[in-house]
């Protein structure tokens, strides 16, 4: 399979990113009044002593056992931390990927089926417009239309569900609707552009021909057969969709590992960045992975 | 499309670039890109004043005669800083395309004709491509310190792997061509016959490639300025406005979204471009998008 090899160079990009840090680990551990027998002490307690391949290799048996070491910050384990801030990305990206997909695909397959017309042209412009704008840009017009203009929503902030289902929700609307914009217009143009693409080929004629309702020719056939470049952009637009929930937790204050991931930048928390990077680029794999095994399930013909 | 006459299918390739280029949002979209260009161009003779210049009487006012944005909370007349932000956006952008175009097509070449080294270059760049864009760009800005250098290069990073692979598909397409073994059977040499027959048909993949490395390099900037782990603050970037703006949002909105509209509508235009130079180019021509 070739994720592992995969697998192993996100393992090394990151491993060589951390080792390149400037100033020696040790040394911050340590505090400016350690001695030079100290340090050394540290840096074999580290095993900075050893050769940088060895290293490697000890660095990922640790990952392999779960142990992303402990912040430098902190002294707290990695994992720990990240699951105790897993919650609020959790519950914003499950919210964002389900709105996007239930608004992006209908709103393609209507887009292309009236094709040409107003409906078409909108949904087209407003898919460049939706992944133009920038994220937080996005998040702020929100914000001052529905929570200082309106009054409607709370501005910023986090409820976790054991505090109700209104309070969570209510809190996750603006974050979402910030974030899907982008995703949607990804998701709605490509749908369009699949389904176009597919109307033209011989099948949907014979099923007009047929005398199937348009309803049944765009959904059963067209679709289906369009299915495979949806799911595919919908597991690329996850490494977006990321980046993006870096950024929506930022502009709406909210505790998850987004946040976790600037703090932990600003601090200059290694261990912490290293984690969360390994952590979503797994997460990243993960879904591809899966996209790929959604494939054999939509076309049949597909065959690993 | 309104007001474009529906002629019968031109075979030229030029007609139709030419149609495409010339519909109504292509032109507004070049024409707000060309203002754009010109702002970040002639920012000093726009009646700005110093973008860095504090003036402390001065925080947080509202749009007026003397500061037509505004100010900031240092007193910075936020107009003067919007007009020079453009140059360090779109130099950004810039840079960026550029260098994944480059790099993209010097290792996608490398990927694409030397059979033994493909795995391997195409296995690094799906690792890299694996890391979400933006963290990759953070790790490595946090690992070399902040400056226009480092961010331009770490923005660059992440954008190799998709012109790496467009070359590759390309070149692997054009390896098998009539045309390629018969100049190899002429025994021209391996660089002529990359250059000659290889590299011309991957020039228009990697302009239309370009120009979204262009917008996304962009918006990372800003996303990341915005961050804090982007540019340093000195620099007047579009991103870093909009991060001092942050706070006082409820008091002044207009902070964060006169940088944040000016960005939008430069990313938006160079999208539109993008979008249509790809439609334009695209070999399918005859259909009707």
């Amino acid at each position: 399979m070739t994720t592992v090899p995969v697998v192993g160079t996100v393992a090394l990009v990151v491993f060589a990113i951390l080792r390149l840090t400037p100033g020696d680990p040790a040394a911050i551990i340590a505090g400016d009044s350690a001695t030079t027998e100290q340090l050394e002490q540290i840096r074999v307690h580290l095993g900075l002593d050893k050769p940088m391949h060895v290293q490697f290799f000890l660095w990922l048996l640790q990952i392999l056992r779960g142990d992303l070491g402990v912040s430098l910050i902190s002294g707290v384990p990695v994992s720990g931390m990240i699951l105790d801030r897993m919650g609020p990305t959790l519950a914003l990206s499950t919210t964002i990927i389900l709105f996007s997909v239930i608004v992006a695909i209908p709103l393609g397959v209507i887009a292309a089926w009236r094709q040409g017309t107003v409906l078409d042209r909108s949904v087209t412009a407003f898919s460049v417009l939706g992944f133009s704008v920038p994220v937080f840009v996005n998040g702020y017009l929100l914000i001052l239309l529905f929570s200082i203009s309106l009054g409607w929503l709370p501005v910023q902030g986090y409820k976790p569900l054991t505090d109700g289902f209104l309070p969570f929700f209510v809190r996750l609307i603006l974050p979402t609707l910030a974030l899907s914009t982008a995703y949607i217009a990804l998701i709605a143009r490509i749908t369009r552009t699949s389904i176009l693409e597919v109307m033209g080929e011989d099948y949907i004629r014979t099923a007009r021909a047929k005398g199937l309702k348009e309803n049944a020719v765009l959904l059963r056939h067209a679709l289906r057969n369009a299915a495979v470049p949806i799911v595919t952009i919908i597991g690329v637009g996850i490494a977006h969709l990321i980046g993006g929930v870096v950024v929506t937790e930022s502009v709406f204050n909210l505790p998850g590992l987004g946040r976790l991931v600037v703090e932990a930048v600003l601090a200059r928390d290694y261990p912490v960045i290293q984690g969360l990077i390994l952590l979503f680029s797994f997460v990243n794999i993960l879904i591809n992975l899966l996209v790929d095994v959604i494939y054999t399930v939509i076309d049949p013909r597909i065959r690993y | 499309m309104t007001g474009k006459v529906e002629e019968p299918l031109a075979p030229s390739a030029f007609g139709h670039l030419r149609r495409t280029l010339t519909s109504a949002p292509v032109l507004i979209a070049l024409t707000i890109l060309g203002i754009a260009i010109l702002i970040a161009l002639l920012a000093p003779f726009l009646g700005t004043g110093d973008p860095i210049a504090i003036h402390p009487g001065e925080r947080l006012k509202r749009v007026s005669g003397a500061h037509w944005l505004g100010t900031d909370a240092f007193g910075r007349d936020v107009y003067s800083r919007v007009m020079y932000g453009a140059r360090i956006s779109l130099l950004v952008g810039l840079g960026a395309a550029l260098a994944s175009v480059t790099l993209g097509l010097f290792i996608g070449v490398i990927a694409g004709y030397f059979r033994m080294l493909d795995s391997i270059v195409m296995r690094v760049m799906d690792g890299i491509m694996a890391i979400p864009g933006i963290l990759l760009a953070i790790a490595l800005v946090t690992v070399s310190g902040a400056s226009l250098m480092t961010v331009v290069v770490a923005i660059t990073i992440p954008e190799i792997p998709r012109v790496v692979r467009l070359v590759r598909s390309v070149i692997l397409t054009i390896r098998d061509e009539p045309y390629v073994e018969a100049a190899i059977a002429l025994g021209t040499p391996s660089p002529a016959l990359l250059l000659r027959h290889m590299v011309p048909n991957t020039v228009a993949p990697l302009m239309v490639q370009g120009t979204f490395v262009f917008a996304s390099a962009m918006l990372t900037e800003a996303a990341m300025s915005f961050l804090g782990v982007g540019l340093p603050p000195e620099f007047p970037s579009w991103g870093n406005i909009m991060a001092e703006g942050r706070i006082y949002f409820q008091l002044l909105p207009g902070l964060i979204l006169y940088a944040g509209l000016f960005l939008a509508l430069t990313v938006l235009s160079v999208n539109v471009v993008g979008d249509a130079m790809r439609d334009a180019l695209d070999p399918r021509m005859a259909r009707k998008l």
